[in-house]
């Protein structure tokens, strides 16, 4: 059982392999991420966030789900060496860590529910669970230049995958005074971890790190990274390529 | 007074937004839905901070019920500043089955020189297509105006 929502501004796609999965069971994943929109929206002037953009909260108001995002993005903001931080000019946008949590708070509540074999993809971060028709799940790494091909397949099961970058821009910078230089902007980073909430953290910080952010990923126990530049060039981690299915050499 | 405030608020956390998605893919999008249906007083290719001010119905609340009607839809070609944008929606038994895209921006890079600079650990490659079937695919969100903008103009069709 499939289903596609826009929420957020996004395409999130639910589907659930087991026999037994019910309509409502999809319905109830879709309502759980209609309140985090309408809770963490920094769009929606009626939010608990844009609430306390505006200081009309005090902190002791603060309901439990924003208390545990805060703490969560303090949490990453150390983790990170500070790369990761929610806060601007005095306002939080938690917009980063947010989406990865409710993935995953999703998926926990699916597994809750005695499912085993499903995906929730919500903008291209991705949780998976069990198999396909007995096999890992495909999980293509979107070409940043061209949408309609993957540059990667991973067969995974059980895991996180989330990827940051600005695909649908692709910005060049060219330094005319010293041409031969390449300038390795990354377009793209593609972090597969033990489970959505944790790919997606350290794929947005590491992005925001710039070329040094696989060597983050690398350090990282249990995580593997693809970066993509923006000469097309990518730079993975060292255990990456087990997660990469094999072609089939007859194709 | 409290109008201007709030609208300054909103111009204001738009270009944040605008600023922190330059460097970083940003979760959680406007969803400032803007059709091209006459509502709108902002012209369909207008910039993405032309946009922000209009706060109009988001996606997501005229997407939850089964109201569509099954059919394929082709959006507006919208204007991405990079190239354009144009989606196409599939509506089965009344609910969003497939979002495709049929024009984004394309650009292929310039031809630079490699930079002989490697890390010795990690592998470095050309990045090439893998051509083998997925269930699923993970990319950056598609978080432009330009995005909503053709995708809202489809549904919108869908609605009749």
């Amino acid at each position: 059982m499939k289903q596609l929502q826009l929420l957020m501004g996004m395409p999130i796609t639910v589907e659930i392999l087991d026999a037994s999965a019910t309509e409502a069971d999809i319905e109830r994943v879709f309502a759980y991420f209609r309140f985090i929109d309408e809770t963490f929206s920094t769009y929606k002037e009626e939010s608990e966030i844009s609430k306390i953009n505006r200081g009309e909260l005090a902190e002791e108001e603060y309901s439990d789900a924003v208390k545990m995002i805060l703490a969560l993005s303090e949490q990453t903001r150390q983790e990170t060496h500070g790369y990761f931080d929610i806060e601007r000019d005095g306002f939080i946008d938690p917009s980063g860590i947010v989406k990865g949590w409710a993935i995953f708070q999703a998926a926990q509540m699916l597994k809750e529910a005695g499912f085993g074999n499903f995906y929730i993809d919500a903008g291209g971060d991705i949780q998976v669970a069990g198999t396909k028709n007995g096999h890992p799940w495909r999980v293509g790494i979107r070409n940043p230049f061209n949408r309609n091909e993957n540059v990667k397949v991973l067969s995974i099961t059980d895991k996180g995958v989330a990827t940051s970058g600005t695909a649908i821009r692709g910005q060049h910078i060219y330094n005319p005074y010293q041409p031969q230089r390449t300038i390795q902007d990354i377009v793209s980073l593609t972090v597969i971890g033990p489970n959505v909430y944790e790919a997606d953290r350290f794929a947005t910080a590491a992005f925001a790190m710039g070329k040094k952010g696989i060597y983050f990923i690398e350090q990282l126990a249990g995580f593997e990274g693809y970066m993509i530049d923006s000469s097309a060039r990518a730079t993975y981690t060292s255990n990456f390529e087990r997660y990469v299915l094999k072609d089939d050499k007859t194709a | 007074m409290k109008k201007t405030i709030v609208s300054a608020i909103l111009i204001g956390i738009f270009m944040l937004y605008c600023f922190l998605h330059a460097a970083n893919a940003i979760a959680i999008v406007p969803t400032t839905a803007t059709t091209s249906r006459s509502s709108s007083s902002s012209t369909s290719a207008a910039t993405a901070t032309a946009t922000s001010g209009t706060t109009s119905t988001p996606v997501a609340t005229s997407t939850s019920a089964s109201t569509y009607k099954n059919g394929t839809y082709t959006g507006s070609v919208a204007d991405a500043q990079w190239g354009v944008v144009q989606v196409q929606v599939v509506i089965q038994n009344g609910e969003i089955i497939n979002v495709q895209f049929l024009q984004y921006p394309n650009e292929r890079n310039r031809s630079v020189e490699i930079n002989s600079y490697a890390d010795p650990i990690l592998v470095n490659e050309a990045i090439k297509a893998q051509s083998a079937k997925v269930d699923i695919v993970s990319g950056a969100t598609d978080t432009s105006q330009a995005f909503i903008q053709s995708l809202s103009n489809a549904l919108s069709q869908a609605q009749g």
